[in-house]
């Protein structure tokens, strides 16, 4: 019986089946576009989200699909929110190629800094990611003439989308820039963690040592796609910048590295969806609980987090997919 | 000049000698155990906070204060070690990593909530402060007791675990669990009580820290880098290394604060990414 199974398996079908846009996922793209018709004064915090969640699909690439650890990706986010930030600030305002100069921006840095990340692993890969993300804080830091330090960019002038579409201050423009970006960018991701190269991480990811073996030449992928999530953590970065006509040096502190990791492990990292749905829950929860002091934010969080890694390893959407096997399972049985 | 170079050396190998105190710790946890141990400054965070309260609620003298910080922390790490890391060892870095962060943010919280965002301050015993001079050289009577006291701990720990019968039960379980359950090891417990010493020492460090970089609820993450960066660069699991990699930052640290003030931190970072990029498993690494 078992060997009937194998040999009708199919890997070519099993992969399409993979690839195939399910019933959820449409739902899920148009009920985002819900914030504009029954929560539009929610719809900067709806923007926030869209931004934050293309930030944690990038980390998702690094943390999630190829089994690296990164404690520093804020600083390919804040290189880009900067990139895009002086740009518009020196007078270029346009929009579109702003962003697409601080993706490109973040790129050179993520492939400059590969070189030192496919080089050691473990607890040194903790350190230098860490230490990586320090090192571009205490410069945004120091070099206040160029970043106004502290105190943050000021002075941006971001022009009209297409020339038309002028960011107000409701957030209109704002969210349908972020979530256009947001979906673009994830067709994008999706095509690519379908594909060969896609698999090949994941193999990575399963077994580092077996990757070389079979002809996938292991530091070279991790390269790439350690600057293509660069890029889109640069594009997110420049996003964040241009629709709050502001760059606070937070985007590149240690918090934010911090948070972007904590909301994918919460929504479950290496799914494509997890990072998105975790950037929900912490946002929107950050957002309801903002009358309460910070510092107890911060109480909750923690315990969330270490339940989370206690008892559901592979976040709130590997624990929904668990039940439902689970409940498949009862059902077929 | 000299005399003023003299003091800065000095100085910042006394900070140093507390960075070790503080690190120590995480490097034989880290290190021996393999568990990235993020909250190990949450423990200091203990350690300083018992001596503080024990100080100015009761009157109790800053060295009578001392073995209770040290058992105040090791206590603490004993029952979350028990509750939560002992599942954890098997699970990869990030995990860990994220586990213990987790952990961090609960003690942030937990700190400010219970004793203010403050700073808080310490009165030192008169025979603590003051300096003592020698010809134009003068050194702070405290920062020689923090080098005192961190050759001490030094001594103890490198000799505790190369010569004693625990030590050696320690290096067994690391090396070979399996064999050493084998010869009737008690491995759970070997590794709750170096859990414990470790997390110890940090809450002693975290004590005797308050004169020199103060407490206040952030402690555990204002300071885990440059644990991180000791235990890190000086080699998993290497006292010597750890010793060693304390004193020069603490040195480095001191002295870009004094002659390269505008350039900060960075100069450390940059060393540190590079000196990792050179010998991933640190200078003084066993393996």
């Amino acid at each position: 019986m078992a060997q009937a199974a194998v040999e009708t398996f199919d890997p070519q079908a099993a992969l399409r089946a993979q690839v195939r846009w399910r019933l959820i996922e449409i739902v899920f793209w148009v009920a985002t576009l819900l914030p504009f018709f029954v929560a539009d004064t929610y719809l900067v915090l709806a923007s926030q989200i869209a931004i934050m969640a293309l930030f944690a699909l990038s980390l998702d690439l690094i943390v999630g699909y190829s089994g690296l650890i990164s404690l520093g990706h804020a600083a390919f986010y804040g290189f880009g929110a900067y990139t895009a930030g002086l740009l518009s600030k020196w007078g270029w305002g346009e929009p579109i190629t702003g962003l697409l100069a601080a993706g490109v921006a973040s790129m050179i840095l993520g492939y400059l800094t590969s070189f030192i990340i496919v080089r050691i692993s473990h607890f040194a890969l903790i350190m230098v990611t860490l230490g990586l993300g320090l090192l571009l804080y205490e410069l945004a830091n120091k070099a206040h003439w160029l970043t106004g330090g502290d105190d943050g960019l000021q002075g941006m002038d971001v022009w009209p989308i297409f020339g038309v579409f002028r960011f107000d201050l409701y957030g209109y423009t704002a969210y349908g820039y972020s979530l256009a970006v947001l979906f673009i960018s994830f067709l994008i991701l999706r095509r690519l963690i379908n594909s060969p190269f896609g698999l090949s991480l994941r193999g990575l990811r399963e077994n580092p040592r077996r990757m070389p073996a079979i002809g996938a030449p292991s530091k070279h992928r991790i390269q790439v796609v350690y600057t293509i999530a660069a890029t889109f953590a640069g594009i997110a970065g420049g996003l964040i910048a241009q629709t709050t006509s502001f760059v606070a040096l937070n985007v590149l502190s240690f918090q934010t590295s911090a948070d972007i990791l904590v909301m994918l492990i919460l929504g479950g990292a290496g799914r494509l969806y997890g990072g998105i749905i975790g950037v929900i829950i912490f946002l929107i929860a950050r957002d309801q609980l903002a009358g309460m002091n910070p510092q107890y934010w911060y109480f909750w969080l923690g315990l969330l987090l270490v339940l989370v890694i206690v008892f559901l390893p592979n976040g709130i959407l590997g624990g929904l997919a668990q039940l439902l096997s689970r409940g498949k399972k009862r059902g077929a049985s | 000049m000299t005399a003023r170079i003299v003091s800065l050396l000095f100085d910042g190998f006394a900070y140093g000698m507390l960075l070790f105190v503080l690190s120590v710790g995480l490097s034989v946890t880290l290190g021996l155990m393999n568990f990235v141990n993020l909250a190990h400054g949450s423990f200091a965070m203990i350690g300083g906070y018992v001596t503080v309260m024990l100080m100015r609620s009761w009157g109790v003298p800053f060295f009578a204060t001392l073995p209770f910080a040290f058992l105040a922390a090791a206590v603490a790490a004993v029952i979350l070690e028990r509750v939560l890391y002992r599942r954890m060892y098997r699970a990869g870095e990030l995990d860990q990593a994220l586990l213990t962060i987790g952990i961090v943010f609960i003690s942030v919280a937990s700190a400010a909530y219970l004793f203010g965002t403050t700073q808080q301050p310490v009165e030192l015993p008169a025979y603590l402060r003051g300096r003592i001079v020698f010809g134009d050289f003068s050194f702070g009577v405290y920062r020689l007791f923090l080098v005192c006291a961190a050759l001490l701990i030094m001594v103890i720990v490198v000799l505790g675990l190369d010569y004693t019968r625990f030590g050696a039960q320690i290096r067994a379980s690391v090396d070979n669990q399996r064999m050493a359950r084998g010869l009737g090891i008690n491995v759970d417990r070997v590794f709750s009580l170096t859990f414990a010493i470790g997390s110890g020492l940090a809450g002693l460090g975290g004590a005797m820290a308050i004169e020199v970089v103060g407490l206040d609820p952030n402690f555990g993450l204002k300071y885990l880098v440059y644990m991180l960066i000791v235990v890190a660069v000086g080699g998993l699991a290497s006292i010597r290394g750890a010793f060693v990699t304390a004193a020069m930052l603490g040195i480095i640290d001191i002295f870009s604060k004094y002659f390269v003030p505008e350039i900060g931190a960075f100069v450390l970072y940059a060393v540190m990414i590079g000196l990792l990029v050179w010998r991933p498993a640190g200078l003084f690494a066993r393996r």
